[in-house]
C-alpha cells in the first residue's frame, strides 16, 4: 500500500469538481479543493438564470452542501498566489499547503484587451459570480447597454439584459453576425431570433474607447469614430485562461497551461484540467483550447484514470456542442463549419415560418456524412455520434432521422418534409 | 397594452375584495315552521322543534347573529343529551352544517338589482379582469423571467396575503357553512340553470375550482404556447374539470341520478366506499351498479394499466382534479417544492402511512357494511372514517395541500399526502414503461429542471450523469423538459428494458467507458 497522498486540486469549477469526484470513487486518497470564487461547486452557465430571477443563487449548486463532507473531498476557501513546484507547496493568501499531486483547474477569465477607459465602472465581462454581483450593481439603473462581441457570452447577456428591459446593442467584429461559427443561413436565423427580441446588432463594429465621466462609462466610441452613448458595456470578446499566478513557477504556459494528450504539465504530478489547459498538439479538426463544459468533465475523468489506475489519454470523442439563443436551441455535431468546399457538400432544410433547421455534411464522394446542425429541432446525441462515428451515409441518415428525434411528445414532426426536399433537391442529384 | 392590464387589475381586484367581504353583507332571513317541517330530521324535530319555534315568523337581519343562535340552540340541547347519557338521542351533524341547513332555507333574496351587479362584479368582471390581465401581458411575464423577485412568486408579503387568504377560504368552506351562506346563494342562479336546485357549498366551490381553472388554464396556453405537450396537456386537465368534474355530476342530479365524478378514484376518492355511498348507488338501479363497477374497474383495471403503459402522469397531470388545479393555479409556484434530500425522506415517511390509513379505514368501512359491526379490533369505523375525513380529506388535501400553494408549492397534497398518487407511484416505479430519458453528455448542471421541478425530484442529479428518471413520484408534468436550455430531458413510454441505464454513461468516448453508480 502506497501512503495516502494528498491530491490538490485548483478550481472548484466543472473540471475540477468532476476530477474530484471521480478520484474519491477509484480510491481513498486525500482530497482538497482550493476555490477563492465560491465556498462550493456551482454551474457557471446557470449564472445566467440567477441574474433573470430564474433562479436563485443556491440552485444553482448541484450537490447539497453536506455532500462535499459525506465524500471526504475537502473544500478550502482560499487564494493560490504560488506554486512551488520543486518542494510541491502551495502558497495561499492565508496559509500554505502540501500537495502530491496537483491538478490545475483554474479556468478563465474574461479576456479584455487594452483598451483606453476599460477601467471604468460599468465596463466589465461575465464570468465569475464577482462579475455577476458588479453586474446587478451596474445595471441598476441601466437604460442603455452596449455588448462587444457576437458570441455566446454576448447572447447570454443580450438575454439578461432584455430580461430586466435595458435596450441592448451588439457591437460585432465580422461583417455579418456569427458569420465566423456558421453558415449563412443558420447565422441569419439565430439573428433574427436576437433582433426579434429588439436587440440591436452593429456589424463590422468594433470599440475604439470607452468614455466616461465621474470614473463611469457615458459611451463609446467605435472604429468607425462614432460616439454611441450607454451606461453599461458588456465585454463578450470570449475568455482566456485565468492562469496569471502560476508566472512565477516552472510549470510552462503559452495562452494557457501547456499540457500533453495525458493533460500532463512539464512538471511531475502536476496537471491541468478544463478552460485553463492548452493541448500542446491538439486532436485533428480541434482546438488547443476548448472552453467547453463537458470537455471538462471527461478531462476531469480522465486524469482521475491517470491518477487511480493507468495512465489514460484525453479523447473527447466527437464534437458536439449546444445552446441557446432566447427561444431557439442550436446542437451542433461534429463538423459543419468551415468544410472544405471542393471535398464535402451539405444538406440544407428550413422551415422559415417554424424557424426550424437542419444541415447535414458530407463527403461528395462517399456520401458518409460529418456533422449535423440542428435549430429547433432536438436531436439524440448518442444517435448523431453513431452516424458520424460510422460514417453512415446521408441517405441513411435522412431515411432514420425519426431515431435521432429527441423532440417532446407531440411535437409536429418534420422527417416527411425533411426527406421530400432531399428526394427532390437538385442539388444532391448533382 | 399597459392601461388594458391596469384596467384588467382593477376588475380583478374589485371582483376579489368584494368577494371577500361578501360574508359580511347584510342579509334577511325568513324562517317558516313549514320548512323547518321540510328540513329538519324526525330526530331533531324530536330535539329542537320547540327551541326552533319562536325563531320563525320574524325577520331576521344579522346573519351571524341569527346562525350563532341556531348554533348554541343546537349545541345547549346536544350538551343536555350527552349529560343525561342519551346516546340515542345525541345528534352528530355539526352544528355549523345544521346553522347552514335552516339558514339555506330562510335566505330571502336581495332585491334583482343589488343581486345581479354582486353576481356581475364577482363572478364576471373579476375573472374577465383576471383574464384580461394575462392577455395583455408581455413575452416576459409568460416566461420563467422574475420568479425569484416577483413578491407573489418568492414567499415574500403577498404570497403570504394570499396564503392567509386561502387558508381562511379553505377553513370557512370546511367547518363554518352557515358564514358563508351568502356565497352560497350567491351562486345559486348558476345551480338552478344546471341542475334546477339551490347551491350549497360544494356546488360553489367545484364552480369556482372551474372558473379559477379556466383561467388560469390560459395563462398556461400563452406561457407553453410553443410546447405541444403542455398546450394539450392543458386541455386535458381543463376537460376533465370541466366535463366530469363539474357539469356531469351536475347533470346526473338534475336527472335524479347519483353524483358522481366519473374520474374520481378511490383512495384519493377516500369515500367511495362509505356506507351512504354504496347504499346510494345500490338503490338507484342498472346505472348505480353501473358506477359502483366503474368505480371499483378503475382502481383494479385502468390504474395499473394505464400506469404501466404511460406513468402516473396519465392521472395525475393530465386527469385529476387536484392536479388539474396545481397544474394551473399552481403553476406559477412549483419552484418553491423543497429538493432537499430530507424532505425526499419526509415524502415517504408521510405518503406511505397515509396509503397504509386509507387502506385500514376502507377495510373497517366494508367489514362494517357486511357485517353490520361497528367495531373490529377495538377500532370503529365510523370515528376512523371522521379522523380520517378530517386529518386527510379536509386539512391535508384542501387547507395544507392547496392554501399553502404560494409558500410550499403546488403539489404538496399530491407528493406527500395522496394515496392515489402513491400506488400509481410504486406502479410506475417499479413496473411501467414510462421515464424521463437524457440526452448524453449535454447537461450543463445548470438546475433549471430541478428548480421548477413540482414534485420536488432533483432532476439534475440524475441528468448530469446521463441517467434516466425513474422516480415514483413524478407526475410528468413534462416541464423539466421545458426549461433544460439545452434540450436534455425528454418524457417517454417505451421498451421497459431500455428504462434503468443502471451503469449509467457519464462520459462518452472511444471505446465506451462505464461508471460504477454510487
Amino acid at each position: 500500500m502506497r501512503n495516502k497522498q494528498h491530491i490538490v486540486i485548483i478550481g472548484n469549477g466543472i473540471s475540477g469538481t468532476t476530477a474530484a469526484r471521480e478520484i474519491r470513487k477509484r480510491s481513498d486518497y486525500r482530497i482538497t479543493i482550493v476555490s477563492n470564487e465560491t465556498p462550493y461547486f456551482f454551474s457557471r452557465p446557470a449564472l445566467m438564470y440567477v441574474y433573470m430571477g430564474q433562479m436563485k443563487f443556491e440552485h444553482t449548486q448541484p450537490y447539497e452542501n453536506n455532500f462535499w463532507k459525506k465524500n471526504k473531498i475537502e473544500l478550502l476557501f482560499d487564494e493560490v498566489i504560488k506554486v512551488n513546484t520543486s518542494e510541491k507547496k502551495l502558497t495561499l493568501k492565508n496559509s500554505t499547503l502540501h500537495f502530491d499531486i496537483l491538478i490545475l483547474a483554474c479556468g478563465s477569465k474574461p479576456a479584455f484587451y487594452h483598451w483606453k477607459g476599460q477601467e471604468l465602472r460599468g465596463v466589465q465581462g461575465f464570468y465569475s459570480i464577482h462579475d455577476l454581483k458588479r453586474l446587478e450593481e451596474n445595471t441598476q439603473k441601466c437604460k442603455k447597454a452596449i455588448l462587444i462581441g457576437g458570441g455566446l457570452i454576448a447572447a447570454e447577456m443580450a438575454e439578461m439584459l432584455y430580461s430586466r428591459n435595458i435596450h441592448t446593442t451588439l457591437l460585432v467584429r465580422e461583417k455579418k453576425y456569427w458569420q465566423e461559427n456558421l453558415p449563412p443561413q443558420e447565422a441569419k436565423l439565430v439573428e433574427n431570433e436576437i433582433t426579434q427580441h429588439g436587440i440591436a446588432i452593429r456589424c463590422e463594429t468594433q470599440v475604439e474607447e470607452f468614455l466616461g465621466e465621474n470614473g463611469k462609462i457615458i459611451a463609446i466610441k467605435t472604429n468607425q469614430n462614432e460616439i454611441i452613448p450607454c451606461d453599461f458595456a458588456g465585454v463578450c470578446t470570449g475568455v482566456i485562461p485565468n492562469i496569471d499566478f502560476l508566472s512565477t513557477s516552472t510549470i510552462k504556459v503559452d495562452k494557457g497551461i501547456l499540457v500533453n494528450e495525458f493533460l500532463e504539465t512539464n512538471c511531475s504530478d502536476i496537471y491541468a484540467i478544463g478552460d485553463c489547459a492548452q493541448q500542446k498538439s491538439p486532436l485533428p479538426l480541434r482546438k488547443d483550447i476548448e472552453q467547453v463544459w463537458y470537455t471538462g468533465k471527461i478531462m476531469g475523468e480522465t486524469v482521475a484514470k491517470t491518477i487511480c489506475e493507468k495512465k489514460t489519454i484525453y479523447r473527447p470523442g466527437i464534437w458536439f456542442n449546444s445552446a441557446k439563443f432566447f427561444d431557439l436551441e442550436f446542437q451542433v455535431y461534429g463538423q459543419v463549419g468551415g468544410i472544405q468546399k471542393n471535398e464535402y457538400d451539405s444538406f440544407y432544410w428550413e422551415n422559415t415560418t417554424q424557424h426550424k433547421a437542419l444541415r447535414i455534411a458530407y463527403h461528395k464522394q462517399s456520401k458518409s456524412i460529418i456533422g449535423i446542425h440542428s435549430l429547433g429541432i432536438r436531436l439524440k446525441q448518442n444517435v448523431c455520434e453513431e452516424w458520424i462515428k460510422n460514417k453512415v451515409s446521408i441517405n441513411q441518415v435522412i431515411e432514420q432521422l425519426n431515431k435521432a428525434n429527441f423532440n417532446p411528445e407531440f411535437y409536429t414532426k418534420y422527417e416527411k418534409e425533411i426527406s421530400h426536399l432531399f428526394a427532390t433537391s437538385i442539388h444532391y442529384s448533382a | 397594452m399597459k392601461l388594458l392590464r391596469i384596467i384588467g387589475l382593477i376588475l380583478f381586484f374589485s371582483g376579489l375584495l368584494l368577494f371577500s367581504i361578501l360574508p359580511l353583507f347584510k342579509r334577511t332571513f325568513y324562517l317558516t315552521p313549514c320548512a323547518l317541517e321540510h328540513v329538519l330530521s324526525e330526530q331533531e324535530k324530536e330535539n329542537l322543534l320547540a327551541e326552533l319555534i319562536p325563531l320563525t315568523h320574524i325577520k331576521h337581519q344579522q346573519l351571524f347573529s341569527f346562525a350563532n343562535k341556531i348554533i348554541r340552540i343546537h349545541q345547549q340541547k346536544n350538551a343536555l343529551l350527552k349529560k343525561q347519557k342519551q346516546w340515542d338521542k345525541v345528534m352528530w351533524d355539526s352544528s355549523q352544517e345544521f346553522a347552514y341547513k335552516l339558514l339555506r332555507v330562510s335566505v330571502k333574496n336581495d332585491s334583482f338589482k343589488i343581486r345581479w351587479s354582486i353576481f356581475f362584479i364577482i363572478l364576471v368582471a373579476c375573472p374577465l379582469g383576471g383574464l384580461l390581465y394575462i392577455l395583455s401581458s408581455d413575452k416576459k411575464r409568460q416566461s420563467n423571467y422574475f420568479t425569484f423577485f416577483l413578491p407573489i412568486t418568492s414567499v415574500k408579503w403577498i404570497a403570504y396575503i394570499l396564503t392567509a387568504w386561502l387558508l381562511a377560504f379553505y377553513i370557512l368552506l370546511y367547518w363554518f357553512p352557515a358564514y358563508i351562506i351568502n356565497w352560497v346563494v350567491l351562486v345559486d342562479p348558476i345551480s338552478k340553470f344546471l341542475n334546477g336546485n339551490e347551491a350549497g357549498p360544494w356546488f360553489l366551490y367545484g364552480f369556482l375550482y372551474s372558473v379559477v381553472m379556466c383561467v388560469m388554464g390560459i395563462k398556461m396556453f400563452l406561457k407553453y404556447k410553443n410546447n405541444a405537450y403542455q398546450m394539450i396537456r392543458t386541455i386535458s386537465v381543463l376537460f376533465f374539470q370541466l366535463a366530469f368534474a363539474f357539469l356531469i355530476p351536475e347533470i346526473l342530479v338534475r336527472l335524479n341520478k347519483p353524483y358522481m365524478d366519473l374520474k374520481n378514484i378511490w383512495p384519493l376518492d377516500y369515500d367511495f366506499f362509505f356506507e351512504w355511498n354504496i347504499q346510494t348507488l345500490i338503490e338507484n338501479g342498472t346505472l348505480g351498479i353501473f358506477m359502483l363497477l366503474w368505480g371499483i374497474l378503475l382502481v383494479v383495471i385502468a390504474v395499473p394499466v394505464f400506469t404501466y403503459f404511460f406513468g402516473k402522469r396519465w392521472y395525475c397531470s393530465w386527469v385529476c382534479g387536484c392536479g388539474g388545479l396545481a397544474e394551473t393555479l399552481g403553476d406559477p409556484f412549483r419552484h418553491l417544492s423543497n429538493k432537499n434530500i430530507k424532505s425526499w425522506k419526509l415524502e415517504r415517511w408521510i405518503i406511505y402511512p397515509t396509503v397504509l390509513f386509507s387502506i385500514i379505514m376502507t377495510v373497517l368501512t366494508l367489514y362494517t357494511f357486511f357485517s353490520k359491526q361497528n367495531e373490529f379490533l377495538g377500532l370503529n369505523t365510523y370515528e376512523i372514517q371522521k379522523v380520517y375525513g378530517f386529518l386527510i380529506g379536509s386539512v391535508f388535501a384542501g387547507v395544507i395541500g392547496t392554501g399553502l400553494y404560494p409558500v410550499f408549492g403546488n403539489r404538496v397534497w399530491c407528493r406527500f399526502g395522496c394515496p392515489l398518487a402513491a400506488y400509481m407511484g410504486i406502479i410506475q416505479r417499479f413496473k411501467s414503461r414510462f421515464r424521463i430519458t437524457t440526452n448524453g453528455n449535454q447537461c450543463i448542471s445548470c438546475g433549471n429542471c430541478s428548480t421548477y421541478c413540482e414534485m420536488g425530484i432533483d432532476v439534475r442529479w440524475y441528468a448530469q450523469r446521463g441517467q434516466s428518471i425513474v422516480r415514483a413520484s413524478c407526475v410528468g408534468c413534462g416541464i423539466c423538459a421545458n426549461v433544460c436550455p439545452r434540450g436534455v430531458l425528454k418524457l417517454e413510454n417505451s421498451d421497459e428494458h431500455t428504462r434503468y441505464n443502471k451503469n449509467p454513461l457519464i462520459i462518452q468516448k472511444e471505446g465506451v467507458h462505464l461508471v460504477k453508480n454510487t
